[in-house]
């Protein structure tokens, strides 16, 4: 196995994080803002979650053809459920006496959320970023199957070959890459919450 | 010849099948999942340390462990339900330990007053209390379920996994659509029937008191 597959392999998990957090975060405050469209919003995210990532792959691949694009569009729409999910419930948690103040200091809409609610809300959002990296670390095993290559590939001719060495080494790499990202992450976020709460 | 007449009869074999296998793997996950979550609950000392070690061995991709179970025990719809079935212990696992410790202690104290056995009061205090828990835990099991067992196709073991690897192969949209859309209703529809069943159970105990 070398360097190559693995650096693949989180180029394919950082990018779409990236975008999801970038595509995940204007949703979650769209839905926060916006009663009518939260059903909507936070039922559409729950939907996309419940296609089999392998089947969303291919669909993706049929539209953009197979390549890295085609997996960085099936895991941003796979890791939107925790990131917006995590965005409204961050934003709609705040604690009412602290919006309340909030307006009461003559802040503007637009001022509130951006001064007020999205700092409270960010350790929230962040443990949403945080899932969907993790997450998304297993279901990039899938790319190879789209033409995008990353340690799924490995894996996968491990078991082609009975190669036992081959899936291991994979496997190994793959869980060592998830609880590193998740520890790393559980870090920030405890000082995140130790923040927020002084 | 329309696609319903290719391949209508062998969609619905496929979606019986995936269904199947769904069902045996979480009904198995549930059973050894509550078992371990009460068994875990009496010992949090031991919890403490093998829930994140579970939680690591949950990071293993389905594929490696189908594979790996695919070499020991061969071709067989067993290979795929083991392999499901550990993937389904997980959440519930974690949801009945959650739900188990998060019982107000005051009315464990107050079931030891009345005189229950330990065992009493946990069937009859403990786990209805958590029961709206573990519920939650088994619902993300199945919608997880439903979407892994597309893997069992990997092994040549049919369910819907087959249309999507076909038509993945093969670039055919069509393929992939027909075996992406009935596991997306099944994982709604199987979410939707536990919320419902979650919904019972919890206003269940309230309804009785009231009549008593």
């Amino acid at each position: 196995m070398t360097m190559k597959i693995v650096l693949e392999h989180l180029y394919l998990v950082l990018m779409s994080v990236l975008f999801s957090t970038a595509v995940g975060l204007p949703l979650g405050i769209f839905a926060y803002l916006y009663r009518p469209a939260r059903q909507v919003v936070l039922w559409v995210s729950e939907i996309l979650q419940t296609i089999p990532a392998l089947a969303l792959l291919g669909m993706v691949m049929v539209l953009f053809g197979a390549g890295k694009p085609t997996v960085i569009i099936g895991l941003v729409l796979y890791s939107l459920l925790p990131i917006v999910h995590n965005t409204f419930l961050g934003l709609d948690g705040i604690n009412p006496g602290i919006k309340e103040a909030a307006r009461g200091m003559g802040l503007s809409k637009s001022d509130r959320l951006f001064s007020i609610e999205l700092p409270l809300a960010l350790p929230m959002v962040f443990t949403g970023i945080r899932i969907a990296t993790v997450t998304g670390v297993g279901v990039a095993v899938f790319a190879t199957s789209v033409g995008g290559g990353g340690l799924g590939a490995i894996i996968n001719q491990g078991i082609r070959t009975q190669n036992m060495r081959l899936i291991f080494s994979g496997t190994l790499t793959l869980m060592a890459m998830a609880v590193v990202f998740d520890a790393g992450m559980a870090l920030i976020e405890k000082r995140m919450n130790r923040r927020a709460t002084h | 010849m329309s696609f319903w007449d290719l391949y209508g009869q062998k969609l619905l074999v496929a979606i019986g099948v995936h269904f199947l296998y769904v069902l045996a793997a979480v009904s198995i996950g549930f059973v050894i999942a509550l078992a371990l979550g009460i068994l875990l609950s009496r010992a949090p000392g031991i919890a403490k340390v093998a829930l994140p070690l579970i939680s690591v061995f949950q990071t293993i991709p389905g594929v490696v462990f189908i594979g790996l179970l695919f070499l020991s025990l061969g071709m067989v719809p067993a290979t795929a339900i083991i392999a499901l079935a550990i993937y389904a212990v997980f959440p519930i696992l974690k949801n009945t330990y959650v739900g188990l410790l998060s019982v107000d202690k005051s009315l464990l104290e107050a079931a030891r007053g009345c005189g229950m056995s330990k065992m009493q009061s946990l069937f009859e205090v403990e786990l209805p209390l958590a029961l709206p828990s573990i519920i939650g835990g088994l619902r993300m099991s199945t919608v997880y379920t439903v979407s892994w067992a597309v893997l069992a196709s990997m092994i040549g073991l049919g369910g819907l996994g087959e249309f999507i690897y076909i038509g993945i192969a093969t670039n055919n949209n069509a393929l992939i659509v027909a075996g992406a859309i009935p596991s997306g209703i099944m994982a709604i529809v199987l979410s939707l029937l536990i919320d419902a069943v979650k919904k019972r159970v919890t206003h269940a105990p309230k309804k009785e008191a009231s009549a008593a």
